[in-house]
């Protein structure tokens, strides 16, 4: 039996508050691929990654998390997620290497002190991000770009086999840039795979295995690695683009801000 | 009567163990309510609790256990309304506090009970407590205790970040219940020591002093704990003490020695935040590269001046801008 994908979404769709912000989303990422989901802002990248980890329901379509519906998925130490925010900070103080261990969670038990294996999972973690020497330091007292690598960390201590990544580059200087594109690398090697959220991917496009690019709510392009100019072409996506490297290329002739209100069951081949 | 005996005293005694009770569990769940930026939220459970402990005097039943019962649906109602609206959670405080403090001098009225009655609830009566409640009291702290040092790290997580929470398998509404519920019981356990309308001190100013000092979480937990049992017994003494020369209530004298132990940390704080910031790494902009600085004396171990690593080679601070070496001079950083 082959491998089952870690994620397969079939004719996925979202609403959030009766509108629709996804619609007739296919989308299978396969072991050990690096997948960066691209878009203008409003394109509803973040929201896709949301529905994946279940933070937004759908509201039709299938999905499915290493082959169980994700309805039934309780495995979610297999699964690390980046969320996208400001910091890593809260009201109170927390140590780096305290928000880093907060990773365990998914691999602790309720009342049980941290094991050997928990902190070395943490040590690992920090040490992949490039912060092993920063454990004991406030995490406020870290750069922006430097706590986002600590959350990245967080993600790695659970050791997943999958990560979701919601916009680690937003607001993150070159050099940290840099640094969060080698941990990916190190990831990747190790066979995770990776599904990324990006604006721009700056030094991480080296990595890519394919780019899904998304505009109002749909994939309009599923292909071989994009560039960042390439994104937001205007005729990305259109018939005469030049990436014929998959045949799972959406061609939809999309004039911005006149898109159909409902999902085009037309072209779809109902079973 | 001499000191020895009024602390051989059987009400003194209680009153001290509560003391000692109270100063533990009300900053242990202040901790994650501050971690969430919900400083208020014990204010809000206290007024709350006001409206049961009303319902008590009402109906004859144990003030103490309808406070527990209205305080900690109060506490889940706000929590909802805090889950659901997302943008307007004050205002659903706000409704909450008064509603709860109109609630309760109303039936307070209607049961016939003075002013003076609910006064002991609202300011705290910490040495007219009987055995009973000392008993309840200890028995709700203990149970606040265990379960915000026991389930520590989800708390701490589920109080940090929802969403990697949530997606890390952890139920995060139910655990937002159950810091909601920690808050109420801790509010009614405080009750009898600083009274309903000083609850939130006993919550949050330990908080507030520990994070002065403290560089992780587990140091602000613990130490905000230990400042609320030198807050609550320390407080006790001293009014008892005082009360040789004047009329001197435990409860206010608490939060009062809370608030100067704040006073005494907070300029410690802003002492080692400035040396923080001083360390802090340069943010995102790359700095102007080559800006030969003026400056008359070579930087080096014992000049005086503020050393810095960054990246490979050593910065000093001087004047509020660091220098960097560069050959024979420095540059501004």
């Amino acid at each position: 039996m082959p491998v089952a994908d870690p994620v397969a979404l079939r004719d996925g769709a979202v609403a959030l508050g009766g509108r629709p912000v996804l619609r007739g989303i296919d989308l299978a990422v396969r072991q050990g691929e690096f997948v960066a989901l691209m878009g203008a802002n409003g394109s509803g990248k973040s929201t896709l990654v949301r529905a994946i980890t279940g933070l937004v329901p759908l509201s039709r379509g299938e999905l499915t998390l290493f082959g169980t519906p994700a309805a039934r998925f309780a495995d979610w130490a297999r699964v690390g997620f980046v969320p996208q925010r400001q910091g890593a900070t809260s009201g109170v103080p927390a140590s780096v290497g305290e928000v880093v261990t907060a990773g365990r969670l998914a691999r602790r038990r309720l009342f049980r002190p941290l094991t050997r294996e928990d902190r070395a999972a943490v040590r690992e973690a920090l040490e992949v991000v490039g912060l092993a020497d920063r454990e004991r330091e406030p995490v406020a007292t870290l750069s922006g770009g430097q706590q986002q690598r600590v959350l990245i960390a967080r993600a790695l201590a659970g050791r997943p086999e999958l990560f979701l990544l919601d916009e680690p580059t937003a607001g993150v200087d070159q050099p940290n840039q840099h640094a969060l594109a080698e941990a990916l690398a190190e990831l990747k090697r190790r066979g995770a795979t990776i599904v990324l959220v990006a604006h721009e991917l700056g030094p991480l496009a080296p990595l890519l295995d394919r780019s899904v690019v998304m505009r109002d709510g749909r994939v309009v392009y599923d292909g071989a690695p994009l560039g960042d100019h390439e994104v937001h072409a205007p005729w990305l996506g259109e018939a005469h683009t030049h990436h014929h490297h998959h045949d799972a290329e959406r061609r939809t002739d999309h004039v911005p801000h006149l898109a159909p209100p409902l999902p085009d069951h037309g072209r779809r081949s109902h079973p | 009567m001499s000191p020895i005996e009024l602390f051989g005293t059987g009400f003194m005694q209680r009153a001290l163990l509560a003391a000692l009770f109270t100063g533990l569990a009300a900053p242990a769940v202040g901790t994650y309510l501050v971690q969430r930026r919900l400083a208020l939220m014990g204010d809000g459970i206290g007024h709350v609790a006001v409206t049961g402990v009303a319902i008590g005097l009402l109906t004859g039943a144990s003030p103490t256990w309808t406070a527990v019962v209205v305080a900690i649906l109060g506490a889940v109602l706000i929590e909802e309304i805090r889950a659901r609206g997302r943008t307007n959670g004050d205002v659903a405080l706000a409704l909450l506090f008064y509603g709860g403090l109109a609630g309760g001098v109303m039936v307070t009225g209607i049961a016939g009970q003075s002013a003076a009655r609910l006064q002991q609830f609202l300011f705290g009566s910490l040495l007219t407590i009987g055995i009973a409640d000392v008993l309840v009291t200890m028995v709700l702290a203990a149970v606040v205790v265990v379960l915000c040092v026991g389930l520590s790290p989800q708390l701490f997580s589920v109080s940090q970040d929802q969403d990697f929470s949530r997606v890390a398998g952890l139920n995060v509404r139910l655990y937002n219940i159950l810091v909601a519920v920690l808050a109420a019981v801790s509010v009614t356990v405080a009750m009898r020591t600083v009274g309903l309308l000083l609850v939130s001190a006993l919550m949050v100013v330990p908080v507030a002093t520990s994070q002065q000092v403290a560089r992780t979480f587990r140091a602000t937990l613990a130490g905000a704990m230990a400042l609320g049992v030198v807050a609550c017994v320390g407080g006790l003494v001293i009014s008892a003490f005082a009360s040789y020369q004047a009329t001197v209530a435990p409860g206010s004298t608490i939060v009062l020695l809370a608030l100067a132990l704040f006073a005494l940390a907070w300029p410690v704080g802003v002492v080692l935040r400035r040396r923080q910031r001083v360390r802090a790494p340069f943010s995102d902009e790359p700095p102007d590269e080559h800006q030969p600085a003026e400056h008359d004396h070579r930087h080096g171990d014992g000049c005086g001046h503020l050393a810095v690593p960054h990246g490979d080679h050593v910065d000093y601070v001087h004047d509020g801008h660091r220098h960097a070496p560069h050959g024979a001079h420095y540059d501004e950083h």
